[in-house]
């Protein structure tokens, strides 16, 4: 092994909690087979995120310039490629979100190195990376080796490592760089960022949550969870595919690309459990999954499960509520 | 503006039991039903509104054997004006290669925009539409929720984490992976899948293309695959309905919920 290199992602002035994830992980690496760790953080000016990684690395390669303050793909990928082919690192990681994904395929067929992609693990066996990787939807992983490289390309899924709230270290230095003057003008240019999160009720602040998922069936069964969720006095929420087909607005979304919530209790009826709606309900109190699946891999997260058609369960919660 | 659509043809996971397969490296496919990739489905809708606005051609591009030609019936059906099926033989595809065979047939086609969907359900990758754009010197977005013409530029929007969108302009030529949820791909019935039969589908052999060993070489190998390691799991409540029902309230309540 050698030296590995993280990619810090920031978003609207604030380092992005992947970050944090890539570089503990990285660090756990490099002490192993003592190398070097270097964080790259390609920022506007003076955005002052550089202490903060330095704390977490041996160095950070700082490039500051105002075209950097929010991600481009085009710029990112010619600055990053000049790195790569000057100091030709054994590693680079770059998170694996919806910037990472615009950015390391096209950095991976510039430079010339193998990329894998999701990483939920990374290991060095013999001198070459191995990672562990989930496929068809989360429902089995799989152990990837790459065709050997002078260096390897890895996004990484958030949440995969969660460094310890004692992450940091002795300050390593910052070096600032120069950016290139021939760089080209990039051809995506920002307009805005918009809330999607924004609406009429907010999840977050709820104790009870009853979320439904694909196993509403059609739009029309919607109706009888939310007065099942009336009457419990709940807040209703939803997965993705909900979303997707228009049946609830954006903002009852649970999960990475909508929100996380910390209920007390979340009821997630006919839900599967993608990694992506998971990641939204680590902080809930207690969750209780309703599935007729009983392999659904909502179970193996969920505190108690219920293997049953969530209609039959949601019409005898009503029955047992009105009763009492 | 003229279009082209990448798709994929994959086996229905969500509700099936997964068999690895014997050589440990895969899955048995022959109990499962092959569908459209859900990302690419949405592609093609996309692809299709563009021309119903802005007139055009939609050109839907696969690589696979002769059954994955449903795919692009498929796309016909949705409106798509001809499809090509790109025959990789028995040779082994990783992202990469898949990318640069992509590559070769889409350079010499006419295009101001390529779309492909941001991940496939098998091996759930997501980075073939990026390296095409890349190895086809296009500009490019990754997880796109919205696009709109603008002459020679697209207004789009890009579905970052944590419920906020960023929106930008691109210039055209663009390739853009299309996320789910990005419109609502229309019904396709039998009776559209059987006319779309009349409409041009050309194959075209791997072998054919020219490319060199190196760009049909994948770049990564998987040397295992293997079931989701176990956990604690949950506690399973057994019963009816009704006593299922009493013991949910009964744990809600005393989790400090009042219902």
């Amino acid at each position: 092994m050698g030296e590995i290199y993280v990619v810090a992602e920031h978003r609207k002035g604030e380092v992005r909690e992947i970050t944090f994830e890539m570089l503990f992980k990285a660090r756990e690496l490099c002490r192993t087979f003592s190398h070097r760790l270097t964080a790259l953080l390609l920022a506007g000016k003076d955005a002052g995120f550089a202490d903060d990684l330095a704390k977490r690395a041996d160095r950070v390669l700082v490039f500051e310039n105002d075209r950097l303050e929010t991600f481009n793909s085009d710029l990112h990928k010619e600055i990053l490629n000049r790195v790569i082919q000057k100091d030709q690192p054994f590693m680079t990681w770059i998170a694996h979100t919806s910037w990472g994904m615009d950015l390391a395929p096209a950095l991976s067929v510039k430079t010339g190195l193998p990329l894998a992609t999701d990483c939920v693990d990374i290991q060095a066996e013999d001198g070459r990376p191995i990672v562990i990787r989930q496929i068809y939807s989360g429902k089995l992983f799989s152990r990837v080796s790459f065709k050997e490289s002078p260096g390897y390309l890895m996004t990484v899924r958030s949440g995969a490592f969660l460094p310890p709230d004692d992450a940091e270290m002795e300050p390593g230095e910052v070096l600032k760089q120069d950016i290139p003057a021939d760089l080209a003008e990039p051809r995506k240019t920002f307009v805005e960022f918009v809330d999607t999160g924004a609406g009429e009720i907010d999840i977050t602040q709820a104790d009870l949550l009853v979320s439904i998922g694909r196993g509403i069936g059609e739009e029309e069964n919607i109706a009888t969870i939310r007065e099942l969720a009336d009457r419990m006095g709940a807040t209703l929420s939803c997965s993705r595919p909900v979303v997707d087909k228009n049946w609830l607005p954006k903002f009852h979304q649970v999960g990475t690309s909508g929100k996380s919530v910390r209920p007390k209790v979340y009821l997630a009826l006919g839900i599967s459990g993608a990694f992506q709606h998971v990641a939204g309900i680590t902080g809930a109190g207690t969750v209780i999954a309703v599935n007729k699946d009983r392999k659904a891999p909502i179970f193996r997260v969920a505190d108690y499960g219920v293997a049953d058609d969530l209609f039959k369960v949601a019409n005898a919660l009503k029955e047992k509520l009105a009763g009492a | 503006m003229d279009v082209i659509v990448c798709v994929k043809q994959v086996p229905e996971v969500i509700d099936a039991d997964l068999k690895i397969s014997r050589e440990g490296t895969g899955i048995e496919k022959e109990d499962l039903v092959m569908h459209i990739n859900d990302w690419d489905n949405y592609a093609v809708e996309e692809a299709v509104c563009i021309k119903e606005t802005q007139g055009g051609t939609v050109t839907a591009i696969t690589i696979g054997d002769d059954e994955s030609e449903d795919v692009l019936r498929r796309a016909l059906a949705m409106g798509a004006d001809k499809a090509i099926r790109i025959d990789p033989g028995e040779r082994e595809l990783d992202g990469f290669v898949i990318s640069k065979i992509l590559a070769k047939v889409i350079k010499d086609l006419e295009y101001h925009l390529v779309l492909t969907g941001v991940q496939a359900d098998d091996d759930n990758s997501g980075m073939v539409g990026i390296m095409l754009a890349e190895t086809l010197g296009l500009s490019h977005a990754a997880v796109v929720t919205g696009v709109e013409p603008e002459g020679d530029l697209a207004r789009i929007r890009v579905e970052l984490e944590g419920g906020m969108d960023e929106v930008s302009r691109i210039q055209l030529p663009s390739l853009l992976t299309i996320q789910t949820g990005i419109n609502e791909p229309r019904y396709v019935s039998i009776m559209g899948i059987r006319k779309a039969g009349k409409k041009e589908l050309t194959v075209i052999p791997v072998a054919n293309l020219g490319l060199s060993e190196d760009d049909l070489t994948p770049r990564t190998r998987i040397e295992e695959v293997f079931l989701p390691p176990e956990t604690t799991g949950a506690e399973m409540i057994e019963g009816d309905a009704a006593s299922v029902a009493a013991e949910l309230i009964k744990i809600i309540k005393e989790k400090g919920v009042s219902i």
